[in-house]
């Protein structure tokens, strides 16, 4: 990742088709909104965002209506908190998944999600490893397509769905070991990749 | 903190997918509270979530949001103002940050309750289908030996046990599954206090704890 100084590209960036944006470029663009608030750059990432945040909340069972709303929320919410994001910490992507998460977790459980404190990752910003977030994320959704379909599914099952372990051991009748070793085999091999061990394509 | 007992990966993965129940996925974030290492792996699993968010095909969104929305942006300060963010509450600083928001004031002054002499608890204010509380056990004391149908977890906030897979410390956490039929001993000169939770009811393996297992809730 070439470090340019903030409000260098950001211009480069709206010019940019939808479909050409990766996601390096919505990292630096939500970069751009935590120093300074922009509605024209919030719209760009909301055209983009706002679709797959109720996609998500759509999969988890939530009803077509209440997921309009809980996007709505979760998009005003990165708004409100953008302030809170740092791209040397996480990819956009992630970060905004988390608030779909917790706000999605919150609304059906109506119970706060235990969270370790959003406020700890401005206090660990720059901890050993890390200022390549965004080109990680990239690497790491390579690593998810080669995963063998038995992996993938316990992890699809997991994010998109909700399911506990003992509740994927029983839709897939198998024991609940055998979900645990699934879902740590594919865990050693992303964190391979997000240590930077002898990552090969 | 020098930590020497880890959350196993798979309930870091499901803690990121947010598919913990509340109990364990409350263990899990004052775990990470404690533990660095953990918490470095736990980005890793939001990181996937954030991979799989940018996999979704896009659902229609209503045209009028991004308008609703930018309308509430431009609504004065007032409502920017989060209360549960805003208050921080006194903290104990033996109880995790993600535990403070349930329990309030020092473990000692807690309403424990007693389950037999020298084993006392405290329940987290849900229900669920596992158990979700504090446990309290003298020096000297064990937990009956148990087996599970499935995951437990169990975070040492003070004293230790030892058990047949070592010895548990402040912010060491044993994450457990039904391979496992354990006896968790005791071994500090105070108290053991302990913030547990299981996905499943507890399997006690001897007679008395099968004979007490009504009573214990577990």
């Amino acid at each position: 990742m070439n470090k340019r100084p903030p409000g260098d590209d950001v211009d480069n960036i709206i010019q940019l088709k939808q479909a050409e944006m990766a996601s390096a470029d919505w990292s630096n663009l939500l970069g751009h909104l935590a120093v300074k608030p922009d509605k024209r750059l919030y719209a760009r990432l909301f055209s983009h965002f706002a679709p797959k945040v109720k996609a998500y909340i759509v999969r988890l069972g939530v009803a077509l209506a209440t997921a309009e709303e809980l996007t709505q929320e979760v998009m005003l919410s990165v708004w409100r908190k953008a302030h809170m994001y740092h791209p040397e910490k996480a990819a956009a992507s992630t970060w905004i998944f988390t608030l779909a998460r917790n706000q999605s977790i919150d609304w059906m459980r109506k119970q706060k999600y235990p969270q370790y404190s959003l406020d700890e990752w401005s206090e660990t910003a720059s901890e050993p490893g890390q200022g390549e977030q965004k080109v990680l994320s990239d690497r790491i959704a390579a690593a998810i397509k080669l995963l063998p379909e038995k992996q993938a599914q316990v992890i699809y099952m997991s994010y998109f769905e909700g399911r506990s372990h003992g509740d994927i051991a029983g839709r897939l009748d198998i024991p609940l070991g055998s979900v645990k070793s699934r879902i740590r085999l594919a865990s050693e091999k992303l964190k391979q990749i997000w240590g930077g061990d002898q990552y090969e394509h | 903190m020098n930590i020497n007992h880890h959350l196993d990966d798979a309930t870091l993965m499901s803690y990121s997918a947010g598919s913990l129940s509340q109990g364990m996925a409350l263990v899990v974030a004052s775990h990470l509270a404690f533990c660095s290492a953990c918490r470095e792996r736990a980005e890793m699993n939001d990181a996937v979530g954030g991979v799989l968010l940018e996999s979704l095909d896009a659902e229609t969104i209503e045209d009028d949001m991004l308008a609703a929305i930018l309308a509430q942006i431009d609504e004065p300060e007032t409502s920017i103002i989060e209360p549960q963010q805003q208050t921080p509450r006194a903290c104990d600083p033996e109880i995790p940050m993600p535990l403070n928001e349930y329990v309030s004031g020092p473990l000692d002054e807690l309403q424990w309750k007693r389950i037999v002499p020298g084993v006392a608890y405290y329940d987290m204010p849900w229900q669920g289908r596992g158990v979700s509380r504090l446990l309290r056990i003298a020096p000297g004391k064990s937990m009956l030996t148990h087996t599970h149908n499935g995951n437990e977890l169990t975070l040492v906030l003070r004293g230790s046990f030892s058990d047949e897979v070592g010895r548990f410390c402040r912010g060491d956490i044993a994450d457990l599954d039904d391979q496992i039929e354990h006896q968790p001993l005791v071994d500090s000169d105070e108290d053991c206090i302990c913030l547990i939770a299981t996905d499943a009811p507890l399997r006690f393996t001897t007679l008395f704890g099968k004979l007490v297992q009504p009573m214990t809730g577990f």
